[in-house]
């Protein structure tokens, strides 16, 4: 398989591949200090979370299903850049990144993967069921796919109230062939509902390839029958991805309907824990790491600006090891949740 | 030979209907493909057209008459060179072999064996007094149909979060005619066409309820819904114990359930015991128009998923309904259709039917039946069930979902815990046969369960 991407950490041309003779993301690919120390920072917070939380699970205290972020950080930290209060996020079971993003606690999305009862949902969710009405975050689904109709309909729950919010919808490649995206698709073009559906495509269904999965593996062009415009994205660049997300954000503020970001990215780690990830070598997994990881390139760009030194990297490395250090020892120490918890939250 | 033009049924369940207009007049020529009348059915203004060629020789049921049967002659077309008198006069009403089948489709509900009851009837039932009506309310009698409607416009008015989503229920006025008008008083924001994509528009469904609106889906049928359970269960019913209670789906699933009318397999299939299986929803599924109304008001204010199980059979039948400002039921209570001493008798939806008429044939037989009509399935009011045991000792549950699993199945377990000592007798359900609805008349009338079965079974249980 060759690889999907064009943009290397050296380069400076344009990153966001057009689908067809779109151009979006490629008049803004520069950050500013501030934007580029935050995405650093941002995307350092999650690769730790997710480091933590397979040791944790290598030692037993998480159960389960497990599903790493390791790898597409740019995705998720991009797009919340663009983002604005009243957004809705809404994505499927691998969420821990984008509760992180969104500013959920690292203590409860991390006592949540323990089973204990300060974890966000009283450890009654588990890795792939967290949700903050607080932060707009309505999950968190483990059915492939399901997410998407939901996304939807939170998009239109916005267009029937009347705000300018905008749904932004994760799904991964394999679910791109489920049939509900379609249905959905077909509804939000018709009735114009301001989301945004963020095809995060690492290649990878589980096991199966996109090659070996869908005979349009170009996911950008997956609305083109409804008349959704779609764009293909450098998923690992975060300025690419803030700068197709501020397009197709305003796009759907706008009253325009739905857009469709395919991310170009690459999980690192296998689908879940579980995973031994051998349909793919050990050699393109270390391509992609040493070529295009998200946080070299940032971390790069810092050092050659001069907008960060050595130590200062290491400082914000050290600020969020100890978070995440903090939140495992919470995550492991907190009790599970009261036996009364079994009969709770069913009905209202 | 003159040929009869006679009533059409123009919906599976349709048995009677209003002739509104003729479009032609006696004397007028027609061609077979002509619109010769309008007809007003239990679901839609249908036009009809001839079949045959000729001249109408006689209107026998004149533009606005009610009522009239299905294969009642309605008028005589005169073929080629045929004058009217070759019309032998009254040959109007009756035409049995002509209306035999009609007849016994109608009759669907009534006792086996009991053919020759030419006019079913739906069932006039009078409701025992509600609990929760206050007393010396005044009555009106209505459709389940309108109840429905007017439960849900009723509704929308009071809070401006409930909107209807579903497929016909806005231009079309419902593929049941159950959204009539809705689309007028409210607009095409909140009476929303969707496409034929279930799958898709319950999640967007799920997905405005768990940001707060109220959206009530109406599936044209729960079979349709099978494409579409994912949701319901595993997004609907599952999110609020997944969020820690952070968050639920405050929506209404509604829509026909169960056998209609010889629509055979894949659309004739009982889903109460289905959803009943789910913690974290509400089922309910009425039998009167007062508890389709009082229980959809309910339903839609309810914080929780609640699915709301119809019968497009019933959707026709008339109750008596209160006539209240405010009319709301309390989800999760039986209601005492009949107070007996002898034995305990309960059902809920179209299985209500069955025994209503059983009770009746059983009082004649000195069997003084109680009957309890359980309303909704989940949370159920086996508190009610269980004090009627304890008095009568003895128990039979009627529905037309299938047997193994069955909603009775579960009551029958329930009953055996917790009312053991009290039994006379064993627990004995009846319920739809354990085979896919077949299509011919017969066969789908022995699917079903019958008058004869509950009686017989009622009798077994008091050893008569």
């Amino acid at each position: 398989m060759a690889p999907r991407k064009t943009a290397s950490t050296s380069s400076r041309k344009t990153t966001a591949k057009p689908a067809r003779n779109d151009s979006i993301g490629s008049n803004s690919l520069t950050f500013t200090k501030e934007e580029e120390l935050h995405a650093y920072r941002e995307m350092l917070m999650i690769r730790r979370f997710e480091e933590k939380a397979g040791q944790l699970y290598g030692m037993g205290v998480i159960g389960g299903f497990c599903h790493l972020y390791i790898g597409q950080e740019a995705v998720v930290v991009g797009m919340q850049m663009a983002q604005k209060d009243g957004d809705q996020v809404i994505t499927s079971y691998r969420d821990h990144g984008h509760m992180i993003a969104l500013g959920m606690s690292a203590r409860g999305v991390m006592a949540e993967l323990t089973g204990r009862r300060g974890g966000l949902s009283k450890g009654k969710g588990g890795s792939m069921h967290m949700f903050s009405k607080e932060k707009g975050f309505y999950g968190g689904h483990g059915i492939v796919g399901g997410q998407v109709s939901l996304g939807t309909g939170l998009a239109f729950a916005n267009k029937y109230r009347g705000n300018d919010q905008v749904s932004v919808t994760y799904f991964g490649d394999g679910a791109a062939n489920q049939g509900q995206v379609y249905e959905s698709f077909n509804m939000a073009a018709l009735w114009k509902l301001p989301v945004v559906y963020i095809i995060e495509n690492n290649r990878y269904a589980m096991g199966t390839s996109t090659v070996r999965s869908t005979a349009q593996s170009n996911f950008s062009k997956r609305g083109e029958g409804f008349g959704i415009p779609g764009v293909q994205v450098d998923g690992m660049d975060v300025r690419a991805v803030k700068a197709a997300a501020d397009e197709a954000i305003a796009h759907c503020r706008a009253g325009k309907g739905p857009y469709i970001l395919e991310m170009l990215t690459y999980r690192y780690r296998g689908h879940s824990m579980s995973d031994p990830a051998k349909y793919r070598s050990k050699d393109e997994v270390q391509k992609m790491r040493s070529e295009h990881d998200p946080l070299e390139q940032v971390k790069a760009r810092l050092l050659e600006q001069g907008w960060a030194s050595e130590d200062d990297l290491k400082q914000i490395d050290k600020d969020v090891r100890d978070i995440v250090a903090d939140s495992a020892e919470f995550a492991q120490n907190d009790a599970e949740p009261d036996v009364s918890e079994l009969y709770t939250d069913i009905l209202l | 030979m003159p040929v009869d033009i006679l009533m059409p049924a123009l919906s599976p369940t349709m048995e009677e209907g209003t002739l509104s207009k003729w479009i032609k007049n006696e004397g007028d020529t027609v061609k077979s493909g002509d619109v010769i009348a309008e007809i007003e059915t239990d679901k839609a203004t249908m036009e009809v057209e001839a079949v045959d060629e000729g001249v109408i020789g006689k209107i026998v049921v004149p533009a606005g008459s009610e009522g009239v049967k299905v294969n009642s002659v309605i008028a005589v077309l005169l073929q080629d060179g045929e004058s009217a008198d070759a019309m032998s006069a009254p040959k109007a009403a009756d035409k049995p072999e002509a209306a035999a089948p009609k007849v016994e489709e109608a009759e669907k509900p009534t006792e086996q064996g009991s053919a020759s009851a030419p006019v079913p009837a739906a069932p006039k039932t009078e409701v025992a007094a509600d609990p929760d009506v206050p007393e010396g309310t005044e009555m009106v009698s209505m459709t389940v149909r309108e109840a429905l409607r007017d439960a849900m416009a009723e509704e929308m008015r009071r809070d401006g979060d409930v909107f209807i989503m579903g497929e016909e229920v806005a231009e079309y006025q419902g593929a049941y005619k159950i959204t009539q008008g809705l689309l007028q008083e409210f607009g095409d924001k909140r009476v929303i066409d969707t496409p034929i994509t279930e799958h898709g528009f319950t999640g967007i469904g799920v997905g405005a309820a768990m940001s707060g609106l109220k959206p009530i889906v109406e599936f044209m049928t729960f079979n349709f819904a099978m494409q579409a359970i994912d949701h319901i269960v595993n997004s609907a019913a599952k999110t609020l114990y997944m969020s820690g209670g952070q968050m639920g789906a405050p929506i209404v699933f509604r829509g026909p359930s169960g056998a209609a009318a010889r629509v055979g397999a894949q659309h004739s299939q009982c889903y109460a015991a289905w959803y009943s299986h789910i913690p974290g929803l509400k089922v309910v599924m009425p039998y009167t128009a007062a508890d389709a109304k009082g229980l959809l008001k309910a339903a839609i204010r309810d914080p929780n998923p609640v699915i709301f199980l119809e019968n497009e059979i019933l959707y026709g039948h008339s109750f008596e309904v209160p006539k209240l400002d405010d009319f709301v039921l309390p989800i999760g209570k039986a209601r005492i259709h009949r107070q007996g001493k002898d034995v305990t008798l309960v059902s809920f939806g179209i299985g209500m039917t069955y025994a209503v008429k059983a009770v009746a044939e059983l009082e004649k037989q000195g069997i003084d039946v109680e009957l309890i009509d359980l309303r909704t399935i989940r949370p159920m009011d086996l508190p009610t069930v269980i004090e009627s045991v304890k008095k009568t000792g003895r128990l039979v549950t009627v529905e037309e979902g299938f047997p193994q699993s069955s909603v009775g199945d579960y009551i029958a377990n329930r009953i055996q815990r917790e009312a053991f000592d009290y039994l006379d007798a064993p627990v004995v359900t009846i319920a739809g046969k354990d085979v896919p609805m077949p299509y011919a008349a017969n066969l789908e009338k022995l699917a079903l369960p019958n008058v004869g079965e509950v009686v017989e079974a009622v009798k077994a249980v008091c050893y008569k």
